[in-house]
Formats: C-alpha cells, sequence, structure tokens
C-alpha cells in the first residue's frame, strides 16, 4: 500500500471510531455518531451571538421606553442580571425541549443524549450546562476583572484566563468528546443530522444495453468505491465526474466510448446489483484491497 | 451466474418501493410532533405511530444487511433515531413529572447529600468565626476578607448611621439617587452570589477542594461583616436584615457545596461502580439539588429585592426568615410516607 491508501484507511478507520453502540429496546443498533468538537464550537457561538443580541435588544428596549433618567442604571442591570439569566437557562431550557439541542445546535445538526440509552432527565441537563459557568464564563470574568481593574497586569489576567480555559478543552483529550458538564451528567454529545431521502440512483431505467460490463470489469471495487461513486454521482460536479470517469476507464480499460455520466451511473448501476447480491449470499466486500 | 438476467425475487429497489410510504409517513408524523405537541395528532395517527417506529427500525436492519445505498441508509438511521428520542424520550406528561420533582425527587436528592451538607456548613460556620474574631479585634482585617465592590462602604469606618441606613434603618437616604444605586447594587449581590453557588457546585470537578475553599471564603465575607455591624451595637439589626432572605440564601449555598462536594466525593471514592458511572450517578443527585438550588436562589432574591425594601421591622424579618429556614428543613428532612 502507498501513503495515500494508508491516509485513506486511516480515515476510514476514523470515520468508525466516532460510531457508538447504542441499542434500542428492540434491538437494533442506532450506532450514533460522536460530533466532533468543530461542530460543538460553532454551535456555542452560534448560541453565544444569538444571546447577546438579544440583551443588545433588550438594552435597545429599554432605552427607548425608559424615559431616561437612570437608563445607565437600567442597561447596567440588563446586562448583569440579563446575561446571567440568558446565558444560565438558555441552555438549560432548550436542551430540556423536544429535540434536545440548543438553536445553535439544531443549526449544525447536533443533539444531547443519555449515554447509557435511556431518557435525557432534567438533572443532568441542568448538571451538564452548570458546568458551563466554569469553562467558558470563569475565563472570561478573568479577562473582563482585568481590562476593567489596574488590580492585575494584562499578563496575569491572560494568564488566568488560559489557565481556567484549559478546563474547556477537556473534550479535546477523550475520544467520545465530553466535555467536563457530559461526564458529570451522563451524556453525550451525537450527530442528528436529517437526511433526506434522496431518489434511488439504481432505479433509473435508462437504456443500457449499449454499455455492459463484464464480471472482471466490475471485480476491480469494493463496497467504499461504490459509495465513494454514489456521493460523486449525488453531488454531480463535472470536474469530478470527468475525473473519476477517466480513473475508472484507466482502471478498468475502457476506451472513451460514451458521455461521462452515463458511463458512471451504467457502472454505479451494475457495480452495485452486483455488490449487493454478494451482500444476500453473504459476502461483503469492505474495498478494493479485500478479497473476492 | 456472471450475466444473470433473471430478475432476482428480492432486490434493494423493490424493497424501497415496498417500504417507501411508510417512511414517509413517518417522517411526516415525527416533523409535526417535533414542532408541535403530541394533541396535534389524531388517534388514528397516534396509534400509527409505533407501527411506523418499528417498521422503520425493521427497514433499517434490511437496508443495513441488503443495501449498499449510502442515501438510503444515512435517511433511515436518522429517522429510526428521531423516531427513538421521541417515542421513549419522554414517559410522563410533563405535569406528572413536574409535580413528582417536588414531592419526591427534590427532596430526596437533598437527603442523599446530607453527610456533604454537614461538612459544607461546618465549613461555612469555621469561615464566619474565624474573620468574626479576627475584624473584632483588629478592624483592620475586615479590608482583607471583603472586596471593595462587595462591600459598598459598609466598612469599620463607616458611621453607625451610614450602617443603619443600608440595612433599612434610621432616616432614609436622601431620595432617588441613592435608591436606584441600591437597586444596581442588589442585581449584583444577586447575580455574584448565584454564580458563586454555581460555581461552588462546578468547582467539585476538582475533588471538591476548590468548593470547600470557596465555601470557607464566603463565611469569611459573611463573618468579616457581622463583625463591622457588631461592633457598632447593630448586631441583632443586621441579623434581621440578613435573615429575611439569609436563611434561605446561605441554605442554597451550604446545598450547593454539598452538590460540588459530592460530584468531588463521587470521583475519589467511586465504591462498587467504574469511576465513569459513579460520577455519573453523583451528577444526576447533584443536578437535582442544584436545580432545587436555582429555585431557593430565585426565592432569595425576591425576598431580598422586594421582602427587605418593604418589611423594615427586625422583629418580623427574623420571624420571616425563621418560618422559611423552618419551612425549608421540614421539605426536605421531614419523615414522610414512601420515604425509605
Amino acid at each position: 500500500m502507498n501513503a495515500a491508501d494508508t491516509a485513506n484507511a486511516a480515515a476510514i478507520a476514523a470515520k468508525r471510531d466516532k460510531r457508538r453502540q447504542f441499542i434500542t429496546p428492540e434491538g437494533v443498533d442506532l450506532e450514533l455518531a460522536i460530533a466532533s468538537s468543530g461542530l460543538r464550537f460553532a454551535a456555542l457561538v452560534v448560541d453565544l451571538t444569538l444571546i447577546v443580541l438579544l440583551l443588545l435588544a433588550l438594552t435597545l428596549l429599554a432605552v427607548w421606553v425608559g424615559t431616561g433618567t437612570d437608563g445607565a442604571d437600567v442597561a447596567f442591570i440588563i446586562w448583569l442580571l440579563g446575561f446571567f439569566a440568558l446565558r444560565t437557562f438558555w441552555f438549560i431550557g432548550f436542551e430540556l425541549g423536544q429535540r434536545a439541542a440548543t438553536p445553535g445546535k439544531r443549526l449544525v445538526g447536533i443533539r444531547v443524549v443519555a449515554r447509557d440509552g435511556g431518557r435525557l432527565t432534567a438533572d443532568a441537563v441542568i448538571a451538564r450546562n452548570l458546568i458551563r459557568e466554569l469553562e467558558i464564563f470563569l475565563p472570561l470574568t478573568f479577562l473582563g476583572a482585568g481590562a476593567a481593574e489596574d488590580l492585575v497586569g494584562w499578563g496575569t489576567s491572560l494568564a488566568g484566563a488560559a489557565w481556567t480555559l484549559t478546563l474547556g478543552f477537556f473534550l479535546l483529550f477523550n475520544r467520545d468528546r465530553m466535555r467536563m458538564g457530559d461526564l458529570i451528567a451522563g451524556t453525550w454529545v451525537v450527530q442528528a443530522g436529517r437526511a433526506k431521502l434522496a431518489t434511488d440512483l439504481a432505479a433509473t431505467s435508462a437504456p443500457e444495453a449499449a454499455l455492459r460490463f463484464t464480471d472482471a470489469e466490475l471485480g476491480v471495487y469494493g463496497v467504499y468505491e461504490l459509495q465513494e461513486l454514489e456521493r460523486v454521482l449525488r453531488v454531480r460536479e463535472a470536474r469530478q465526474i470527468a475525473q473519476v470517469a477517466a480513473a475508472i476507464r484507466t482502471k478498468i480499460g475502457r476506451p472513451d466510448a460514451e458521455s461521462d455520466e452515463d458511463f458512471l451511473e451504467a457502472y454505479y448501476r451494475q457495480l452495485r446489483a452486483r455488490l449487493e447480491r454478494g451482500l444476500l449470499f453473504g459476502k461483503r466486500r469492505a474495498d478494493k484491497y479485500a478479497k473476492e | 451466474m456472471s450475466q444473470a438476467q433473471v430478475a432476482p425475487a428480492f432486490s434493494a429497489s423493490r424493497f424501497r418501493s415496498e417500504r417507501e410510504g411508510d417512511w414517509l409517513e413517518f417522517d411526516r408524523l415525527l416533523t409535526r410532533l417535533e414542532k408541535g405537541s403530541a394533541a396535534s395528532l389524531s388517534t388514528d395517527e397516534l396509534l400509527r405511530l409505533p407501527v411506523l417506529y418499528r417498521a422503520t427500525l425493521s427497514s433499517l436492519s434490511i437496508a443495513r444487511a441488503t443495501s449498499l445505498d449510502r442515501a438510503l441508509n444515512d435517511h433511515l438511521e436518522s429517522l429510526a433515531m428521531r423516531g427513538y428520542f421521541l417515542l421513549y424520550g419522554v414517559r410522563e406528561k410533563r405535569g406528572a413529572r413536574l409535580a413528582r420533582f417536588f414531592t419526591h425527587d427534590w427532596p430526596a436528592a437533598v437527603r442523599a447529600v446530607w453527610k456533604e451538607t454537614i461538612v459544607i456548613a461546618v465549613i461555612l460556620l469555621l469561615g464566619v468565626a474565624t474573620s468574626w474574631s479576627m475584624t473584632a479585634s483588629d478592624p483592620e482585617w475586615f479590608f482583607q476578607f471583603v472586596p471593595e465592590e462587595m462591600a459598598g462602604g459598609r466598612t469599620p469606618q463607616a458611621s453607625a448611621d451610614y450602617l443603619q441606613s443600608t440595612i433599612g434603618h434610621g432616616k432614609a437616604a436622601d431620595g432617588e439617587e441613592v435608591q436606584s444605586g441600591l437597586s444596581v447594587f442588589a442585581t449584583y449581590l444577586f447575580t455574584h452570589n448565584s454564580r458563586v453557588s454555581i460555581m461552588s457546585f462546578a468547582l467539585g470537578f476538582a475533588f471538591g477542594v476548590p468548593t470547600m475553599i470557596l465555601e470557607y471564603y464566603q463565611g469569611l465575607v459573611l463573618g468579616a461583616m457581622m463583625a463591622v455591624f457588631a461592633g457598632k451595637g447593630l448586631g441583632v439589626e443586621f441579623g434581621g436584615w440578613l435573615a429575611i432572605h439569609g436563611t434561605t440564601e446561605l441554605f442554597a449555598a451550604v446545598l450547593s457545596g454539598a452538590a460540588g462536594l459530592r460530584i468531588g466525593v463521587a470521583m475519589l471514592f467511586p465504591g462498587d461502580a467504574d469511576r465513569l458511572t459513579a460520577l455519573a450517578r453523583a451528577g444526576r443527585t447533584a443536578g437535582k439539588v442544584m436545580v432545587g438550588v436555582i429555585i431557593m436562589l430565585l426565592c432569595a432574591g425576591l425576598l431580598e429585592g422586594f421582602g427587605r425594601q418593604l418589611i423594615t421591622d427586625t422583629a418580623v424579618r427574623y420571624a420571616i426568615g425563621g418560618t422559611l429556614l423552618l419551612g425549608w428543613l421540614a421539605y426536605y428532612y421531614a419523615p414522610r410516607r414512601g420515604m425509605a
């Protein structure tokens, strides 16, 4: 195997590594996929942005309604109390809902689940979110205190923020991407994106008498390559299609006789039929390196 | 078998066309459920739901074994997952869940951390005793214990008149300006105290040591304040000013510390279970306690905001504070039916 193939195999292994067994009472494994740290961070940024926007709107409203005698006070109270209440109850409130996800989490398609497969209880949601105070808002306080007062130098407050922020990076150091809050609450954050029911690429009833591949020509690929081909066909990007078609033609030694798309669709259909027939006989060929 | 032209008895596309209708129907029902409540569904639709859920799970199993259509498998997986969490997610009505929390779960969780509660309460009292005795013997110590923004001018150097005005006695301080300043100060104190409580829970993660330090520190601040007022002969009045909301607030602070300590203890001594399970178990108990703490802090905040301004009689303040304390104690610890 060359370097590219090794990297490829590593990528497949990493993907499989993200899957966690999650067996329903009916005995089916849902194979939940752990959400990546990038998704988690994106969700957090969206949520914090929404909270700050909400507070800004609230302040503007208060200033607009208030007669202006103690506008500064009202604004101060809104930010003090509002930010505290919002940051505490925003996450808890939304995660207690039917979809167990804040708006940010919904946007990136992830949700909270109980690790043991049971229902997500209110105490778990509250426990996992109160820890945020330690992970995010304590470092922010350090920065704020450093900026507001001259008690400590910039270096000290930055060091304090960095030190407390390390708690927030806890999720990078375990395979299940658990925050400290997840650890305490017994929860996971998993991918819960919705997949539309797409059309079946193999079901297209195009005449393909002209394009018949021999068993030897179909025998060079496995499931992994088939599903990569499916992805290419669904995305339908001209350059990618041309590249893939050229690669397959070289591999099986076919002349460049028909249009790339027709060629790939026919090849996909017949390769899938062949591999699915194998499945029925209990043979699953993972990729092109696996023996027939 | 290379050129088998006979259509096979089973094919992935036939499988799909046979069952596609069920999936689409399930998807539609789930979407409606996620948007609104179960009430928007008719009886027939509700009865269809578990049937469709099982059909989807069975489709998923078949698809995994026979189909190589990635998009199809992904769709079925996400559909099955949504269905699972909706059907198994909530097993009782929201009202019943809420009622059970108040009648059973909350007091039971607080009872479960009784050892930690005693430890934290002793630590807090120790803090009060330390700073009181030190500040009483040398007022300069006050500034070591109480941060300036929390003191709000209530230092050992302040006059007895000023101190009296801060606890709502004597001549009313002049008008609007001070009043608005006070409301900002009260808001600041409320958010500060709530944050400290949440923090002392969250810090339980570090084996509970920072939790204990934080509670001790809270005791230090309190003791120093007490010493200042007691030194000016205002000890009883300050006690009343504190008691009206303080019994609830301090109790909540102690409980939050106890919840944090429980997590730290579970980490150090997981018992029969492995550390991860023990931690999750402790976390759930602590989580329930923390819901209670938040409710108690809200009560304390309301008392602090309104009760303390409206009620200025020291005896009544003591009466309210004492009644509340007894009420909380009875609610948590009084024996009742169904208690283990």
